[in-house]
């Protein structure tokens, strides 16, 4: 049925407005029935597109849908129209808006419109397949559709029915859902790999026509992406004529998206796009506090009581941290600044699931005047009237900025309102540099990387679990998928002997195949238990090892039992506790009981000395982007007028006593101070590359004999120290400075560094695990599971040793130095710098010095200085015994 | 008695430790030597342990056996003991001697060459290795001291065992180092896996429960050139 302007009663379908007009016929809707449809603060305008007006005559929305929206006094919004005629022509589609636009029902409506005009199934006639499979990052973000969705649905009265599946789906759901399957299936990308690798996969889904993937942009940067690239393939290959519709906030390169979503055979092809320009620019502003802004650190413990003010002037405040550990701590010192006991909850992703869900649940009811969460809630779920996001700490990163600012305020026109919290004096310099860079944020987005091996791997042996597969076949859909377009057969066939036999050059393994070639030339699985250690080990989120944390009455020790569970806390900082240790956790301070099997036992705690837990990973490193933002600013002083006065003094101070570099250049100081010898550099570059930086620097000046001692990173800059005078080196030219940051660091220097990194180590574990090397640990099986399990350091180790250019070894390289080292982002500065780096010798440290002068001591130093941990210990005993 | 230099620089005094009256070294490497008895016990190779995975379709690297090999050639070749004790567990399961490759059995051959070598029956291989030269015991005493596998729940003055792949950790200015050690209490010892693939077990764990005298035990650490000997009041679980 074709609704036609004016044609038969039914509402004409509006074509895109004047600002004016918009405006008017907006304040007739209801806001946030959908939550999805999410009528908001933004004024959408659509892209103009000449073909758009023509294309949207022919579009069929079903009478049902006309009805209720003139029931509702609505219309339906341009970018759904367009979508839907898009859609309705063949294509696929990538629709990109900013936070909160109401993407979520625009992605549905194809599908809904689609099955509202489909006569019902007949008593006796076999049940239908899958129509439509939403795909989110987030269990949640399903469970949230699943409940927003219901409502349109019921309402229009489409016969039409909605389920999820995820891995809290009990067991008897999901063999329902196989025989008699929901129309329209919300699922996670692991909960597709498994589908995928069940025998009736192909008659699963061949009655797909949609998938429709929600917050696209999170999902494509991560291992999960390749996974589901794979999985989109597979799904292609099951039914050629699958439409994707993406559903994305505003990223960088919005191409690599759109050939994302399609089929890279041809290569090039791209799905169509919409974009929705957000209108109401919101409003942010940086702390211009009254205290003093501190020369480093994170807590923004200063700005407490100017926060709390913030939160007592707001309905709902939303309080964003870059850490965990930030998430607690702040969370301490606002409940011991609430003076009028306002309601302030804590969210971040080591709680208890129950906890978090209770969080949630009072956020939706709006029983909150605050929370203080980490990236858990940073993806699409809009909950409550939060009408304020404060971000403590600087956002690291423009776009990351945009997407947490987008969850304040859900009234109609008006801007959201977010205040950024700077902890320290450079993050206030990054602070104004992310508002100078504009509200879009789309500029620093990550790029895309190469679809991983061990992904691959994984998706191989899930493709044999489900059907025999031909080789060739394979690999031509595998480079379908946008992040294997360019993999090579070679490549691809080292990854298919990995999956059969280890692909080991000793073969040793060709009768533990776990895949083998039949002589129909067919690919099979050996043993059906291969699949069942595959369901197993699915996914590609490899967490640390961590314990439960459960807590138990006061004084009752470890022999206490059955208290609740708080969450859970990584098991290396567990170990570094004692009993009577006092840390703080979920919002408590809690005191440390001991470790039992895979529980970490607390009570109650009190008292002064509280440890405040570390969480691997979680720290972002400052963006490319506003990196170089920040190094304009350092360069122009005509902009630090717009700098609070405290900081801006500081560059003039510096101004004075050493040099500010200008915008490309790298400023390296030396100056002597107690009796070691300093150099400071300032590339910007993030944390990550700069610990890489010095790791290669010191092992150099090591070299050249300058004796240094130890290095300290941070998001700025870069401070090593030794006993002998670097400047003198570098003016003696022994080396100097320019040979000393030659690009050359980064090859055998890097490569003798990295195969003793913990980091490598760490980072073998995980693709190791993806790749179905070692199986995941579950909890309680790391300390009893000595004699079944062997640990991925040993197996590192022997692999090392013995087969250095194993395809998994490669595969680690690529991800460290993609991820953990920065080795491309170093990369790139040690070129642009080339011929740049100025010099400036001191008689004393420097004022843009004192950070990264104050870090020194409090970030451990890994590698040798274990051994010198055990001389101390052992030194001791030796003390203790008397013997010297 | 015949000692290189190397061998003798080895032998620091620091490294000695007691055991009902006999002296050992306890080398970083994770074997014990009697210089007087010119033996050498090391425990736990579990050889094939990675072929052994394999059968069960983890496909890890099949280089560990190799690997552990390479290690006993560096350690025999240095001290040259007369004999050698195998304390038990030297293969991962009954069938790994047959499961070796060629290579390595001829490896593992010219290791034993010459010299007396015991096989202790371990709860992986209560048998004898298949086509492999040496004596296979439940367990051997020589003087005061005796070797064998699991560690007696009835304690045994001079006892020296593995089974239990000890460990330690110790924390030090915050931070935590876990290392394979030898466990002793100057009367019965419990020695480190020796494997390439072979996990460990702390020494304060339940399974070590009545073993030791807790006043005098001691962990004697592996470092990377040394051993670390720390008294059993700094360790901690876990």
């Amino acid at each position: 049925m074709a609704a036609r302007r004016g044609s038969g009663g039914r509402r004409p379908l509006p074509s895109p407005r004047k600002r004016g007009e918009e405006r008017a016929l907006r304040s007739l809707f209801v806001p946030n029935l959908l939550g999805v449809l999410a009528l908001s603060r933004y004024l959408w305008r659509v892209t103009e597109q000449p073909r758009l007006a023509e294309q949207n005559a022919a579009v069929v929305l079903p009478e049902p849908f006309v009805r209720w929206f003139a029931q509702k006094g609505w219309a339906p919004r341009a970018h759904q129209i367009e979508l839907l005629a898009r859609t309705q022509a063949g294509q696929s589609v990538l629709l990109i808006a900013p936070t909160g636009a109401g993407k979520t029902l625009a992605g549905f409506m194809p599908s809904l419109t689609e099955l509202a005009d489909r006569p019902r199934r007949k008593p006796g006639q076999a049940h239908r397949g899958i129509h439509t499979l939403y795909i989110s990052p987030l269990k949640a973000l399903a469970v949230d559709i699943e409940r927003n969705l219901g409502k349109p649905v019921e309402e229009i009265g489409l016969p039409v029915t909605i389920e999820t599946r995820t891995g809290d789906t009990p067991s008897h759901k999901r063999q329902r859902q196989k025989l008699v399957p929901p129309d329209i299936l919300l699922t996670t990308p692991e909960q597709l790999a498994l589908l995928i690798a069940a025998p009736d996969a192909r008659r699963f889904f061949e009655d797909l026509r949609y998938v429709v993937l929600d917050e696209l942009h999170s999902l494509v940067i991560s291992k999960r992406g390749h996974l589901l690239a794979l999985g989109l393939a597979r799904l292609r290959n099951y039914v050629p004529k699958l439409q994707t519709i993406g559903l994305s906030a505003t990223v960088a390169e919005p191409d690599e998206l759109r050939r994302w979503l399609v089929s890279q055979n041809p290569l090039g092809g791209m799905a169509e796009l919409i974009t929705v320009v957000g209108g109401a620019k919101p409003d942010i502003s940086i702390l211009d506090s009254q205290e003093r802004v501190p020369w480093s650190g994170h807590s923004a413990r200063y700005a407490i009581p100017e926060i709390y003010e913030a939160i007592k002037k707001h309905r709902t405040t939303l309080l964003f941290v870059n850490t965990r550990s930030q998430a607690e701590l702040l969370f301490q010192e606002l409940w011991r600044a609430n003076e009028d006991s306002l309601p302030i909850a804590l969210h971040h992703g080591s709680l208890d699931v129950g906890q978090r869900r209770r969080v949630e649940k009072a956020m939706g009811e709006n029983a909150l005047r605050a929370i203080v969460a980490t990236s858990t809630l940073d993806l699409g779920i809009d909950w409550g009237d939060v009408d304020l996001v404060v971000h403590v700490g600087a956002p690291k990163g423009a776009s990351r900025l945009a997407q947490r600012i987008g969850r304040a305020n859900h009234r109609m026109d008006e801007p959201s309102k977010a205040i950024l919290i700077p902890a320290n004096r450079f993050e206030v310099l990054e602070c104004r540099a992310a508002l100078d860079a504009n509200y879009l944020g789309a500029q620093d987005t990550p790029p895309l990387i190469k679809g991983a091996l061990d992904v691959l791997s994984q998706h191989v042996l899930g493709v044999a679990c489900g059907a025999p597969f031909d080789a060739d076949l394979l690999f031509e859909e595998v480079r379908s998928a946008a992040p294997y377009a360019a993999l090579e057969r070679e490549t691809f066939d080292r990854v298919v002997d990995f999956v059969a036999t280890g692909g080991y050059a000793l073969k040793n393994y060709e009768r533990y195949a776990r895949i083998r070639k039949t002589v129909d030339g067919l690919w099979r699985v050996s043993h059906p238990r291969v699949a069942q250690q595959y369901r197993l080990n699915v996914g590609t989120i490899v967490e640390m090892p961590e314990l439960n944390v459960r807590y138990v009455k006061q004084g009752r020790g470890m022999a206490g039992r059955g208290g609740p569970v708080l969450g859970k806390i990584e098991e290396y900082f567990a170990e570094t506790l004692r009993p009577g240790d006092n840390f703080l956790f979920a919002g408590k301070v809690l005191r440390f009981e001991g470790i039992r099997e895979n529980e970490c036992v607390v009570s109650s705690g009190a008292g002064a000395n509280i440890i405040v837990p570390s969480y691997a990973g979680g720290k972002f490193p400052l963006s490319t982007y506003l990196a170089e933002q920040v190094r304009g600013m350092l360069a122009d002083s005509n902009r630090w007028q717009a700098l609070p006065e405290q900081v801006a003094d500081w560059l003039r101070l510096q101004k004075e006593k050493s040099v500010l570099p200008k915008r490309g250049d790298l400023l390296v100081e030396t100056f002597p101070r107690g009796n070691r010898h300093y150099m400071v550099a300032y590339p910007f570059e993030g944390r990550l590359a700069h610990q890489t930086l010095g790791m290669l620097l010191t092992r150099r000046l090591e070299r050249v004999g300058a004796r240094p001692l130890g290095f300290v990173a941070t998001d700025y800059s870069l401070a090593v120290w030794a006993l002998d005078d670097m400047a003198a080196l570098f003016k003696a030219k022994k080396p100097s400075l320019a040979a000393l940051f030659d690009e050359d660091m980064l090859g055998d220097d890097l490569e003798a560094w990295l195969n003793d990194s913990w980091m490598l180590k760490r980072t073998f574990r995980t693709c190791a695990v993806i790749a179905g090397l070692i199986e995941k640990r579950y909890p309680g099986q790391e300390k009893s599971g000595r004699q079944v399990t062997v640990s991925a350091d040993l197996i590192y180790d022997v692999l090392r040793s013995h087969e250095p250019d194993h395809i998994l070894l490669q595969a680690t390289r690529t991800d460290a130095s993609a991820g953990l080292l920065d080795v491309s982002r170093l990369a790139e500065m040690l070129s642009r710098v080339r011929g740049r780096i100025v010099h400036k010798h001191l008689d004393q440290i420097s004022p843009l010095a004192i950070p990264v002068m104050l870090e020194i001591g409090k970030e451990p130093v890994n590698g040798g200085a274990n051994e010198t941990l055990l001389m101390e210990a052992a030194d001791l005993v030796e003390e203790a015994m008397g013997r010297r | 008695m015949n000692f290189s230099l190397a061998r003798t620089s080895l032998m620091a005094e620091a490294d000695l430790v007691g055991i009902a009256g006999e002296r050992a070294v306890c080398d970083p490497r994770g074997v014990l030597y009697f210089p007087e008895l010119r033996l050498l016990a090391v425990s736990d190779l579990h050889l094939e342990k990675g072929s052994s995975f394999a059968r069960r379709g983890a496909l890890i690297p099949p280089y560990d056996t190799g690997a552990t090999l390479l290690r006993l050639q560096a350690v025999i070749s240095d001290y040259q003991p007369a004999i050698v004790i195998s304390l038990g567990d030297s293969f991962h399961d009954g069938g790994g001697a047959g499961r070796m490759h060629q290579s390595f059995r001829e490896r593992l051959e010219a290791l034993m060459a010459g010299r007396d070598w015991f096989w202790i029956a371990g709860n992986h291989d209560p048998d004898a290795p298949a086509d492999l030269p040496g004596d296979t015991v439940r367990e051997l005493a020589i003087g005061a001291l005796l070797f064998r596998h699991e560690p007696s729940k009835v304690r045994v003055e001079g006892e020296i065992s593995g089974h239990l792949h000890p460990c330690a950790r110790i924390v030090q200015r915050g931070r935590s180092v876990r290392r394979r050690c030898f466990a002793a209490d100057g009367g019965r010892m419990i020695m480190p896996a020796f494997g390439a693939y072979t996990g460990s077990l702390n020494v304060l764990d339940h399974a070590y429960a009545g073993l030791f005298r807790r006043e005098t035990l001691m962990a004697y650490m592996l470092g990377a050139e040394r051993i670390f000997a720390i008294s059993g009041s700094m360790l901690r679980p876990g």
